[in-house]
């Protein structure tokens, strides 16, 4: 089949896709966007994942055919050329980054968490990236990451590409200010 | 004269620099062994067998070869030189012939111009199997009558036994405890899974691009298959995506360079996840029989143990892990009289090797709950009885080797208790609570735990392994700037040597502009990237190959200056510390290129009747204090916290450091609570991630760590092996808090919330000492 999908703002089209090949297959192998990482097939360790029309999805659990006319933006697409997105930056000063192949998702999940609360508690972090597994880092050099990102303001970049409608999704909404500092550390 | 002031570069020694891979990370650019491409490039798959034990009768691979799009489809028939490899000995098939001794053993790989078309190809091999009973227990496989399974092994099933005798073995004391405590088999659970890509080369060799923890064992074991000498065998290190010592032995490698050399055409093969749990070597599990003997001051006067460690259907590392588990066996601690006897052997179970802790960590989970075991009978504080008998250094192993540089146990214990405990838990916030967001408890029931544990590791490779690494250091002006690069085999994985290479050229030479040139096999071995050994071993081999250029250097500056300089921050200074030249300006078009093979002090072997011999170069300690909440009616434990303390000699990257510390612990954490592959007659259950279950952010929790510095003066700048330590203590500190919590016996991990909520009259009376109840 063909599959007609933007990604990273350039549309992209792709024919002899197998109807059987996931999101993931097309971005790794078809698209040469392997940023993306395969690591677990069954949506459990978030290292494939990317934003759908804005939304961040495990790109396994995806058919390629389900991206048909849609828009995905990948951890290719967070910096801004030669310049590091702030969450980038941050997960480089901060050691949160070991073997790295968790990293790719856990930046899109991060990215993802700081438009929608600017200033998140550790608990807030937690949760939201309890869907990311890392196997190196013991997750604190992380925490630390996503603390430094939001003190620079991380999630308030590049607003204008997310996708206006996040109605439907748990914890979606327009980007909230929890407003307390205490929350930094 | 060179009138340039002098000044230190950055990310030296001691220097939390930032990994120069890093930015690549991040940006998803960093080309991992599953990324690779190659025009024209086929896709490997392996066909593996589904029962534990079996008799093969026939392999028909025809009806695979008339699939459109399948280019080969090769069996042990195929394999043009020994159809044999393996890290210790060679007994392991690269394709099976007669027997498979395992779920999983690979018994043909095919290649096609799609993965799926590759996957189909192996559902229409057709193998017969005449299935045989497994054999999965340890202990039975070592008595007399069982099957067995390598009837080359002269020991039968058993592969490797060692004894360690020292003092009076029969010694008798005051206060005597026992105890039997069992380890399930942990998984290492890199995410980036197995994978590569192997070219054919025109001189009829192959170029294997490839995540490994040691370049040149795959390639010596690849060539060995082959039938071809080493160098028609090439290896590339590619994008490593964790390996904690899952990658040291052969997975595809030699697969895919057979469909290689077969097709003529690129082969990358890379498993999924469930694949991953059949294609390498799991951590031993173990039964630990100990018995402490103690006066009753608390001092310990005798200790004898027998483990036996279940290596699965091949011997990988087993002799190794053996060897390590035995001689670090009894802990910490000084003990005068030892008895120690540990068995690794053959079963039909998942082969058994290498894991961050490598037989240290199931000795310290029965040792230190032998520890706790026997305060509470003395009536004594846990960490002062653990005090009272801490090794310090001059202290003598049971191997009577004397440990001669710092062993600072109490010190480490000291500090992990003294830290503050963390606040009790917010019972309106489930993410706090067992459970966490499953909204399972609502605070009843929950009761807080505090415990303790300390390890031993030794680091690199012992028992007289002749354990070297080698670096090529070279030296050149490009654009009027020095320019240093550094070339090993030394397998970066994550944990960050390429890091501590540059750190260490850049200490050495002054220089600021390091480049560490992809790892291959066009330089000498670096050893593998295990054991705590990569900073130490290449560590000092890239100092000492830039000491020679630094030699070489001063020499030909003291030529052309016509007097005696030496290297200063990158500047050629004069005795009375002025500045005589640049390097630029006594290179010129020169370059100075050095290459160095460095080893550590020699090990010896065990005396095999008594254990006794220097079988290792350096000691590492760690000590964690780990505070739970435990829901005692639902069996749910929430790790509040763990506090660490660990000797590192020299911390060469403190960031690096913290994040070796916190992701040891981590996995120690896994094997306390959650982590286990379930075996049912010799069976994997619970092959993904889905139902093997590693500690997510939500898990782990919060870290204190006190990193030492106590320099070991036998090694580069003193340092001291740090990856492995942490895995080793925080699982026994876990496990005793929840004990403490709960009272229970718990000699078995993982522990299971059944082990916690239904352990019924085996239970203790839930002592007083350390919890405080949540609400």
């Amino acid at each position: 089949m063909r599959v007609n999908v933007e990604v990273n703002g350039e549309q992209r089209t792709e024919d002899n896709v197998w109807e059987g090949e996931s999101l993931l297959s097309l971005l790794r192998d078809r698209l040469g966007l392997p940023g993306a990482k395969n690591a677990c097939e069954q949506g459990e360790c978030g290292s494939c994942t990317v934003y759908l029309d804005g939304v961040p999805v495990c790109a396994c659990l995806v058919a390629a055919g389900q991206a048909e006319g849609r828009s995905v933006r990948t951890v290719e697409g967070l910096a801004d050329g030669d310049a590091l997105h702030p969450v980038q930056q941050a997960f480089v000063e901060a050691g949160a980054v070991q073997c790295g192949f968790c990293t790719p998702g856990l930046l899109v999940a991060t990215h993802d968490l700081l438009s929608r609360v600017s200033h998140p508690s550790d608990g807030e972090i937690r949760e939201a990236l309890a869907g990311n597994l890392c196997r190196c880092t013991g997750y604190e050099h992380i925490l630390d990451a996503v603390r430094l990102a939001a003190t620079r303001g991380g999630g308030r970049r590049d607003q204008e590409w997310r996708s206006p409608d996040r109605a439907g999704r748990p914890g979606a909404g327009a980007p909230r200010d929890t407003g307390d500092p205490e929350c930094e550390r | 004269m060179s009138t340039a002031t002098r000044e230190t570069v950055a990310g030296r020694v001691g220097d939390s620099a930032v990994r120069p891979d890093a930015a690549l990370k991040v940006r998803g650019e960093f080309a991992y062994s599953s990324d690779l491409f190659a025009d024209d490039m086929l896709w490997g798959a392996t066909l593996r067998s589904p029962h534990p034990h079996a008799r093969i009768r026939s392999i028909d691979v025809t009806a695979a070869l008339t699939l459109p799009g399948v280019y080969a489809a090769l069996t042990h028939a195929d394999v043009p030189g020994e159809n044999r490899y393996g890290l210790d000995h060679r007994d392991q098939p690269v394709l099976a012939e007669d027997v498979v001794r395992y779920q999983g053993e690979p018994v043909a790989v095919v290649a096609a111009d799609h993965p799926e078309t590759a996957r189909r190809a192996l559902d229409r091999i057709a193998v017969d199997y005449q299935v045989l009973d497994p054999v999965v227990d340890a202990e039975l496989a070592m008595a007399e009558g069982a099957p067995v399974l390598h009837p080359e092994c002269p020991g039968g099933n058993v592969l490797r036994h060692v004894r360690i005798r020292r003092g009076d073995p029969e010694a008798t004391a005051e206060v005597v405890v026992t105890g039997e405590y069992r380890v399930g088999m942990q998984d290492q659970a890199f995410l980036g899974p197995e994978s590569g890509l192997a070219v054919p080369a025109e001189d009829g060799g192959v170029d294997l691009h490839v995540a490994t923890q040691w370049l040149h064992v795959d390639q010596s074991q690849v060539a060995h298959a082959l039938g071809l000498p080493p160098e028609k065998v090439r290896l590339t290190l590619a994008g490593v995506g964790g390996a904690f010592g899952a990658r040291e032995d052969l997975s595809m490698q030699v697969h895919a360079c057979l469909l290689a050399l077969r097709t003529r055409r690129p082969v990358k093969m890379v498993y999924g996840r469930e694949e991953s749990f059949f294609g390498h070597v799991h951590r031993h599990p173990a039964l630990l029989r100990y018995e402490h003997g103690a006066d009753r001051h608390g001092r310990l006067v005798s200790v004898r143990a027998e483990i036996v460690l279940d290596g699965g259907a091949y011997a990988s590392s087993t002799p190794a892990v053996v060897a390590n588990a035995a001689t670090l066996g009894i802990g910490p601690y000084q003990v005068p009289n030892v008895r120690m006897d540990c068995w690794g052997v053959y079963t039909n179970n998942p082969p058994c090797g290498a894991m961050r802790g490598f037989g240290a960590v199931q000795a310290c989970f029965a040792y230190e709950s032998q520890m706790d075991k026997l305060a509470e009978r003395l009536g004594m504080d846990p960490v002062e009885l653990r005090i009272r008998n801490a090794m310090r250094e001059g202290s003598t192993m049971p191997t009577g080797q004397v440990v001669d540089s710092a062993a600072p146990v109490a010190e480490l214990l000291r500090r992990v208790r003294d830290k503050p405990l963390p606040p009790p838990a917010d019972p309106t916030d489930p993410r706090d609570l067992p459970g966490g967001v499953a909204n399972t408890t609502r605070g009843d029931g929950v009761v807080r735990g505090v415990g303790y544990g300390v390890g031993i590791k030794n680091v690199a490779f012992s028992e007289g392994f002749d354990d070297y690494s080698t670096a090529r250091v070279r030296l050149e002006v490009l654009g009027g700037e020095p320019v240093v690069s550094v070339h090993t085999a030394a397998v970066e994985v994550g944990q960050g040597l390429v890091t501590v290479q540059q750190q260490i050229a850049r200490t050495e030479l002054g220089i600021a502009r390091v480049t560490v040139l992809p790892a291959d096999t066009g330089v000498g071995s670096a050893g593998s990237s295990s054991a705590s050994r990569q900073s130490y071993v290449t560590g000092g081999a890239v100092k000492a190959a830039c000491e020679r250029v630094r030699d070489t250097l001063c020499a030909l500056a003291a030529t052309r200056l016509g007097r005696e300089v030496g290297l200063v921050d990158g500047k050629l200074v004069t005795a009375d510390g002025a500045v005589a030249a640049s390097i630029a300006d006594v290179l010129g078009d020169e370059v100075i290129e050095r290459t160095v093979e460095w080893r550590h002090r020699p090990t010896f072997p065990l005396d095999p009747l008594t254990g006794q011999g220097n079988a290792h170069t350096q000691y590492a300690f760690a000590a964690h204090r780990a505070v739970v909440d435990v829901d005692v009616e639902l069996g749910l434990v929430k790790v509040v916290e763990l506090a660490c303390a660990q000797d590192v000699g020299r911390a060469i990257n403190p960031q690096a450091v913290l994040g070796q510390i916190h992701g040891g612990s981590a996995q120690g954490l896994g094997l306390a609570v959650m982590e286990e592959i379930q075996v049912v007659d010799g069976t994997v259950r619970n092959p993904s991630f889905t139902d093997y279950l590693i500690p997510t952010i939500v898990d782990m929790p919060p870290m204190v760590v006190d990193v030492l510095e106590l320099a070991d003066p036998h090694a580069p700048y003193g340092l001291r092996g740090v990856g492995e330590p942490p895995t080793i203590s925080s699982t026994p500190a876990i496990v005793a808090a929840i004990r403490a919590a709960t009272g229970r016996a718990l000699t078995r991990v993982p522990v299971r919330p059944d082990d916690i909520a239904l352990a019924g009259s085996a239970s203790r009376p839930v002592p007083s000492r350390p919890e405080v109840p949540c609400d």
